[in-house]
């Protein structure tokens, strides 16, 4: 078999394994796709043919069409926007005070003892179990919609950032005794550091818990703009397509908050222990 | 003669120094049980005596006596009673069946990477939307009967029940799974003595995870539509500006969050203890 020959067949094999590869890669990243993509021409096909009513299954179509009408007109645009907005207010008035108090509790032995059992205690009661108290102390509009939000960011980016410093080895402790650092020194050096992923984890999951219960605020107390509002507007003039439509926007906005949490914990983590 | 007398004495000296250490540790945990009592008991003295001297008016925080006696009146007509037991029942039926469910899922998409492929995808995106968001289309097709609470808190069980079984039995180590294939353990065998055992902490998480999923949904979606448990039970006094109602069944919904936490507790390590860890 002569150089060149056998050259031609390595090469042959090469491109075939390439292409197969590529073939595999394709097949992975199309494989996650199948069964939504299974579903929701099942989901259309019933719908159309009518095996399912059409006032519980929308078509497909009817949601999009639904889905461009409000958008076109900004309304559910608008929507988004104000459930976003106090989504947003009480996320950062909860997680703030949350932080702060997780971090006095974790440095200070004597708050420490006497706060923590009324917190456990605190934690013991369902959130929801606060809606109909709120509403009263801060009735059903705006203000008490945000105070649930706060309570329900608050509670995670409390637990988190406490245990987070309480957590700090005492091996790390001795040493910065021996080293004769003082409190400020010992926080700003070791606790925050050391602490700081699992300070971003309660703030990630206060992020989401606010979205959830933003979605409950809307739908538990006053009817206000909000995609809550519309969800209670669906459910009582029976727009099937309309509810469909919100839940996908529970669902984006869902993923979205974790993406961008998830990015920024990596990108500030990475940076604070380079 | 000397060596036992030696021993002898070292267990005595030890049992006196146990002695010795215990009483002020003992003091030191009695005081430090004091310092944990001291912020609530101010704070229940501040509301009665604001309460008392209409500092706080009834519409923002009725006295703790008139909370009591909310207590004592709806257990006395047996309403607070069976509140309480529909709410138990319902999370008991919901989280059971979203468990099971959620332990049948995880475990098949824990196990098949195929599977995994196919359907973690979907089973995320669903996820992500908020469980109470399902409520309003689940009210369409279902009504607001039982059939709404279960499905509900089901799913808010199913959610992470999956994932932790999920992962639990992805993290099997590898070297585990091979001996059960050499020593030619059976399908069954092998899930029920080498997966099944080393996912239980995991497993458990995601239980434990689960039921207070379950407990905060229950509460969520019998406020939104129900008309008998503890958060029908809250709405009705709130409706009525009955406030001390509200406190006594957040009372009621915070003893039975602690005794499941206890309980939890107590279970976990019970499962756990041939981990040295």
């Amino acid at each position: 078999m002569t150089a060149s020959a056998l050259s031609i067949t390595t090469r042959a094999a090469e491109g075939s394994a390439i292409a197969s590869n590529a073939l595999r890669r394709w097949e992975s990243r199309l494989r996650p796709l199948l069964v939504p993509a299974a579903l929701l021409t099942l989901w259309e096909v019933c719908a159309r043919s009518g095996l399912a009513d059409p006032r519980f299954l929308p078509t497909l179509e009817a949601v999009a069409k639904r889905g461009m009408r409000e958008f076109a007109q900004g309304g559910l645009a608008a929507d988004i926007a104000a459930s976003l907005e106090r989504d947003l207010l009480g996320f950062a008035a909860g997680g703030f005070v949350g932080v702060c108090l997780g971090l006095s509790l974790g440095f200070s032995r004597p708050l420490e003892r006497a706060l923590s059992p009324l917190l456990l205690a605190h934690r013991q009661i369902a959130l929801f179990a606060w809606v109909p108290l709120i509403s009263m102390w801060f009735g059903g509009g705006e203000g008490g919609k945000v105070a649930f939000i706060a309570l329900a960011a608050f509670q995670p980016a409390l637990i988190n950032t406490w245990q987070g410093i309480a957590g700090i080895p005492a091996a790390y402790r001795e040493l910065a005794r021996a080293l004769a650092f003082n409190g400020w020194d010992f926080a700003v050096v070791v606790a925050l550091p050391g602490a700081l992923p699992r300070i971003f984890a309660g703030v990630h999951a206060a992020l989401i818990y606010s979205w959830t219960s933003t979605i409950g605020a809307e739908l538990l107390l006053d009817i206000a703009p909000g995609v809550g509002g519309r969800m209670n507007e669906g459910q009582h003039l029976f727009r099937i397509d309309l509810l469909f439509l919100c839940v996908i926007i529970l669902g984006v906005v869902g993923v979205a908050f974790n993406l961008v949490a998830g990015v920024l914990e990596r990108r500030w983590l990475s940076r604070s222990q380079a | 003669m000397s060596r036992p007398n030696f021993v002898d004495n070292s267990g005595l000296s030890g049992r006196a120094d146990r002695a010795a250490r215990a009483l002020p540790r003992a003091a030191a945990r009695l005081a430090s049980a004091a310092q944990g009592l001291a912020a609530p008991l101010v704070l229940l003295a501040g509301w009665d005596i604001g309460a008392r001297l209409g500092w706080l008016p009834e519409q923002i925080l009725p006295p703790p006596t008139e909370v009591l006696g909310a207590l004592r009146e709806t257990l006395q007509d047996g309403s607070l009673l069976s509140s309480t037991l529909t709410s138990l029942r319902r999370v008991a039926q919901g989280f059971f069946a979203g468990a099971v469910a959620g332990l049948a899922f995880g475990f098949a998409i824990g196990a098949s990477p195929g599977t995994r492929a196919l359907l973690t995808p979907l089973f995320l995106s669903l996820s992500h939307v908020p469980t109470l968001g399902w409520i309003p289309i689940l009210i369409l097709f279902v009504g607001i009967d039982e059939s709404l609470k279960i499905l509900v808190i089901g799913w808010a069980a199913f959610v992470p029940v999956a994932l932790n079984a999920a992962q639990g039995v992805r993290d099997v180590p590898r070297a585990y799974l091979e001996l059960g294939r050499v020593l030619s353990f059976s399908r069954w065998s092998r899930f029920q003595s080498i997966v099944l055992p080393s996912a239980v902490p995991s497993i458990f998480t995601g239980l434990r995870e689960g039921l207070a999923n379950s407990w905060q949904t229950l509460v969520a979606v019998e406020l939104i539509a129900s008309f008998e448990g503890l958060g029908y039970l809250m709405a009705y006094g709130r409706q009525l500006f009955q406030l001390e109602l509200v406190l006594a069944a957040m009372i009621v919904i915070a003893v039975i969050g602690l005794t499941i936490h206890v309980l939890l507790g107590l279970i976990e390590s019970h499962l756990q203890r041939w981990n040295p860890r």
